[in-house]
């Protein structure tokens, strides 16, 4: 974008009105100093500090992710009483607002804290690495991190997790992972949620999954239903697989 | 999204390096900003001046490069530039593109006031 005039930004072209983005000569009394520091630095930083604490502790950590009214609580709370007596779960929530979230997976049976963000539409490293202080969870835990629901901003902050799991339940439109591609670009795994409703919805499934491969060649998919518990096996082998993988410190 | 939170991580990263380097005004910034980012140009633009009142950073221009997101086609093997991290490869019309580059999130450098 264009500095002189704010044109550009938009993509809007016109003939003869270019700019040159060459470093312009540094104006008397200046001085130039190159930084080359990445905006999300601070956080990555403190990100990198978690997935060491993890890699020390055998903790396995997932950073879920959805838009709100996916499922997310529900199929965490299915998930925990699923690994109970296997693994030690613990959740760290986060929410605008209210600790119902927290009181819910507490009743399911796992330790919960519950980060409020406020006006924050995202979970950030430095949260969690507090949060992580404050649940202290025993070694080889399976750490749940719940985000956000917003398919937009918590796909740029890495949280120290070994994978972001996206949710993407069958009541929202097949086209979310092209709406929403960073967030699809940025997860191993998709959870497709509700999968019990299919017969009421005109939901493409192969169409949804075409597009989550078109923005994420890689990505993996297991087809769940956290009311029905259909698919519900699958993901927790797909945990205790990936838990036993060596990680990245 | 969070472009407030993005700059609050650009104005922290710079006053470490007033602190550092000694010196007390910024009066430009530069920003690489990849257009496969996630970060939007003009909300950094509108929450600038409100982001750096009161820090070393108030006042200073913000000069922004955008830099053009770029693949490689699975398909043909081209080199492309592209739009959305789903583009199809314009070169052969069908492959997907694995991003190569236009991520980037970045201060590239400042200009501060000789001390």
């Amino acid at each position: 974008m264009c500095t002189t005039c704010g044109c550009g930004g938009d993509g809007a072209t016109l003939d003869g009105h270019a700019h040159a983005h060459e470093a312009a000569p540094l104006r008397p009394g200046r001085r130039r100093v190159s930084l080359e520091q990445n905006l999300l630095a601070k956080n990555d930083t403190l990100a990198a500090q978690i997935r060491a604490r993890c890699a020390a502790h055998g903790w396995f950590m997932l950073n879920l992710v959805s838009s709100p009214g996916s499922g997310k609580t529900t199929l965490l709370e299915a998930t925990i009483r699923r690994l109970q007596g296997r693994v030690p779960v613990v959740v760290i929530e986060g929410d605008q607002q209210t600790s119902q979230d927290a009181d819910r997976i507490k009743a399911a049976g796992a330790p919960a804290v519950q980060i409020n963000t406020g006006k924050g539409c995202h979970l950030d490293a430095h949260m969690v690495g507090h949060a992580l202080d404050v649940l202290a969870p025993p070694v080889g835990a399976v750490v749940m991190v719940e985000n956000v629901g917003n398919l937009v901003c918590p796909a740029a902050f890495d949280l120290g997790e070994a994978h972001k799991v996206v949710i993407l339940s069958v009541t929202e439109g097949e086209d979310k992972p092209l709406k929403y591609p960073d967030m699809f670009a940025a997860a191993d795994l998709l959870l497709l949620n509700k999968v019990d409703l299919l017969p009421y919805l005109r939901f493409d499934v192969e169409q949804c999954l075409a597009f989550a491969r078109r923005v994420n060649p890689g990505i993996e998919v297991l087809r769940v239903s956290a009311q029905s518990g259909e698919g519900l096996e699958a993901w927790i082998a797909w945990i205790e697989a990936r838990r036993l993988a060596p990680q990245q410190a | 999204m969070h472009e407030l939170a993005i700059l609050e991580g650009m104005i922290q990263g710079i006053q470490e390096e007033a602190q550092a380097r000694g010196f007390s005004r910024v009066l430009q910034v530069r920003l690489e900003v990849g257009r496969l980012s996630g970060a939007e140009v003009a909300a950094l633009r509108f929450g600038f001046d409100v982001a750096t009142q009161d820090t070393v950073v108030e006042g200073a221009e913000l000069e922004i490069i955008e830099v053009p997101g770029s693949g490689l086609c699975h398909a043909c093997g081209a080199e492309v530039e592209i739009e959305a991290r789903f583009d199809l490869c314009p070169a052969c019309g069908d492959g997907f593109v694995t991003v190569t580059g236009g991520t980037e999130l970045r201060i590239k450098d400042i200009d501060v006031e000789e001390g």
